[in-house]
């Protein structure tokens, strides 16, 4: 949210005293507008007119990093329709340091197993939360060591004792762990743990108004690496907070909301659990904390955050070249699409499905369907052509036939004609090609 | 000090439906269904009413599907049964409407005659009291016949049928009106052919509170991105007095994201993907979930395990 020359002037003393380094308060005001000049070369500005400025300029949410690359907030929009949501939910998963070392170990295994591949994309797991539940600092500090030893993912740990979160967290401040919670009884300590091993950390209090009252107390320690919690832990209060942080921060340019949130799952049997996350992926949480970490649960998650993740105005491309499905030979039947990934994956699947191995080749439309790349001359005889020259396709199959998407059947005379393939119109629709291969 | 909640002010609200009708209202069902009817966006009780609580409607064939074996075994020896399958998923399963599909119409499959199709709602009308949803088959042409022939035989039943779409709405329409009924308009993830799909139906003469839309959604994985988006803007239009884009929506959460390769891929083929029970019935389930997000008034969905869970979920955010 960058200021224009003219708002920033309004704030400065108007002295024209020249002591900034250039003659006047506006052409300073300027020289600040375009990133040329740092305020504090002026030393006559007020303390209110600096905060004012810091904050104006600040954007609605602040970023904040933690761990293995992990990003959190820094959002701008309510609706993903109004631009795109940019830093998709950080997922984290509990692991308590009640847990015996055999179970310990079992959990990281499983963790380990957290990536996935799907439709061309890998999906990874963000990060452990080690949870404080023994009451014993020194087991903390112990487990919070494995963890870190046992994965490169980005840390969490949690406690709100302070000496135990201390004992846990220096050894491990160069992971740059996010640590928690600090709360109304603790705060200072917390606070200060966070700020001098430069890590960020949550803050956290019961309901919006306490929450609030504590991060302008936390924020009195000069330090701003925070993470919200404003304590709710049913899926209803928390869509309420999670809505009310968003609005606020973005609508309101509330301040002390500016903060990436976290929400924690409430539900016990892990199917509820990713149901009750899958509403905070939706609506807004920065973070979430899920305890399942088999793949079957984690999976179906990672893949809502991506989809909702995406860029509107970005669709996801495959990339134009030959792919084959299956075992091909040269009678393998020969289908064209477009690079839209969501087009391509859904032919693959039906080709797939089909058991009858394939070739499949998708135009460069710049990720649009096929009818929208119709319209707009991306999916022309020529291009086609050209397309299936570069691919080699003429020297893998005898069979010389080309299937084209049904949408697109006018094209055939003239592909037919440029390429001297037989050109046969396959279904309108993906979800027609099984049928469709009975007929081959 | 006390935080000023933001609490959006909106001058208009989601159309109300009804759906079914009793014998007092010239129907036979045991109750009916209001869908749609809020005032906010979903589950914000904060800022206005959730009027209906969103409702999910069970999918029932007149054939037996091609379900994967994890979703066909949960029902037993019913699947040949439309009627003793519409049973179980009331009785069993809580299903709060039936939907009813008749592939069997079509002509490249069973080709079932009219009569054959209206034989079939009735017997499904006749073993359940909720309301019915009726769709045909993939055949516009046999669809226009047999749900000709399916509305006068439910008169008064007040049934949800479906589809209509842009370039085949008439026929439907106008049996739905007549016979009075209420009917699914289908656009295809277009908000403009969305409306205009609704001022057509309505410039024939179906109030827009006989009116449901179906976004035809994409399931998980799949493109439920645009029908997020879609969906979102679509309700945010209702609250901001669209009255074209005012109607309850219908999603088809089971047969959507059952087409996806994840929730049927067993774990030997996908390791990397984790075992296929749980990852199938989530992947309809967060569908479902995401829906409800941005607005689904009516879920239709498939497999049991999913629909419990979805219950759960709808249950915890309409808890005020
Ligand atoms: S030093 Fe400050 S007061 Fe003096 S000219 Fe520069 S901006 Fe204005």
């Amino acid at each position: 949210m960058a200021l224009t020359g003219l708002e920033i002037y309004k704030q400065l003393p108007k002295k024209n005293c020249g002591e900034c380094g250039v003659p006047t308060c506006l052409a300073f005001a300027m020289a600040l507008a375009s990133g040329k000049a740092a305020l504090d070369t002026c030393p006559h500005v007020t303390a209110a007119a600096r905060e004012a400025l810091d904050s104006a300029s600040a954007p609605p949410i602040k970023a904040i990093k933690f761990g293995n690359g992990s990003v959190m907030g820094d959002e701008n929009v309510l609706f993903r329709h109004d631009k795109t949501f940019y830093h998709p939910t950080t997922l984290l998963i509990r692991v308590s340091d009640a847990l015996s070392d055999d179970e310990l170990s079992q959990k990281l295994e499983e963790i380990k197993g957290l990536e996935f591949d799907r439709v061309g994309l890998h999906y990874s797991l963000d990060g452990v939360a080690v949870v404080n539940e023994s009451g014993d600092a020194a087991r903390f500090e112990k487990v919070a060591g494995i963890v870190a030893a046992n994965t490169e993912k980005s840390l969490l740990l949690l406690s709100s004792d302070p000496t135990a979160l201390k004992a846990a967290l220096v050894p491990l401040a160069s992971r740059k762990p996010l640590i928690g919670e600090a709360t109304e009884e603790n705060y200072e300590a917390i606070v200060n743990l966070a700020k001098e091993n430069s890590v960020p950390v949550i803050i956290k209090a019961e309901g919006l108004d306490a929450l609030n009252d504590l991060v302008v107390k936390a924020q009195a320690l000069d330090y701003k690496e925070f993470v919200l919690d404003a304590g709710s832990r049913n899926p209803v209060e928390t869509l309420a907070n999670l809505t009310q942080f968003r609005r606020l921060s973005i609508k309101k340019k509330f301040r002390p909301f500016g903060y990436p949130v976290i929400a924690y799952t409430s539900k016990t049997e892990p199917l509820d659990e990713i149901m009750e996350a899958s509403v905070y992926v939706s609506k807004y949480a920065s973070a979430v904390v899920i305890n399942t970490s088999a793949k079957a649960h984690v999976l179906p998650l990672m893949t809502l955050r991506q989809n909702l993740y995406t860029d509107p105005q970005k669709p996801i491309q495959v990339e134009p070249v030959l792919h084959s499905v299956g075992d091909v030979n040269e009678n393998s039947p020969f289908y064209i699409t477009t690079n839209f990934s969501l087009t391509y994956y859904s032919v693959e699947g039906e080709v797939e499905a089909s058991k009858i191995p394939s070739y499949i080749l998708p135009i460069d439309t710049d990720g649009t369907s096929v009818l929208t790349a119709y319209a707009a001359g991306k999916f022309e005889p020529e291009k086609i052509v050209d397309a299936m020259n570069k691919s080699g396709i003429a020297d893998k199959i005898t069979n010389k036939t080309v299937i084209i998407p049904g949408y697109v059947a006018v094209i055939s005379g003239k592909l037919a004609e440029l390429s001297g393939f037989k050109v046969v119109v396959g279904p309108r629709e993906s979800s027609g090609i099984l049928s469709f291969t009975k007929t081959l | 000090m006390s935080v000023a909640l933001v609490k959006e002010r909106y001058t208009s609200k989601v159309g109300e439906v009804v759906l079914g009708a009793t014998s007092e209202q010239g129907g036979t069902r045991t109750s009916t269904v209001s869908v749609g009817g809020d005032s906010t966006l979903p589950f914000l009780h904060f800022e206005g009413q959730m009027q209906n609580r969103p409702v999910i409607a069970m999918e029932v064939n007149d054939t037996v599907p091609e379900w994967n074996e994890a979703i066909k075994s949960q029902f037993g020896d019913v699947l040949g049964n439309p009627g003793a399958w519409a049973k179980k998923c009331v009785d069993e399963f809580g299903a709060d409407l039936i939907y009813l599909k008749l592939n069997g119409a079509d002509p490249e499959g069973v080709n079932r005659s009219p009569e054959d199709c209206t034989r079939i709602v009735k017997e499904v009308l006749a073993a359940v009291g909720v309301p019915l949803i009726v769709v045909g088959c993939d055949d516009d042409e046999k669809n226009n016949e047999i749900m000709a022939a399916i509305a006068e035989a439910a008169t008064g039943e007040n049934l949800l049928l479906g589809l209509a779409e842009q370039d085949n709405y008439k026929s439907i329409a106008a049996a739905a009106m007549v016979h009075k009924h209420t009917l699914i308009a289908r656009s295809p993830l277009d908000i403009n052919i969305c409306k205009q799909l609704n001022i057509l139906i309505n410039e024939m003469g179906l109030p827009l509170s006989k009116i449901v839309i179906d976004p035809m959604i994409g399931g998980l994985g799949f493109g439920i991105e645009y029908a997020y988006s879609i969906m979102e803007r679509a309700r945010l239009g209702a609250l901001a007095n669209d009255k074209m884009l005012s109607m309850p929506m219908i999603c088809t959460v089971g047969y959507e994201s059952n087409r996806c390769k994840e929730a049927n891929a067993s774990a030997e083929e996908f390791p990397g993907w984790g075992d296929l029970k749980d990852r199938g019935v989530l992947w309809e389930a967060m569908t479902a979930s995401a829906m409800l997000q941005v607005g689904a008034s009516i879920l239709v969905m498939r497999n049991p395990a999913a629909v419990r869970l979805v219950q759960k979920n709808i249950a915890d955010l309409m808890n005020k």
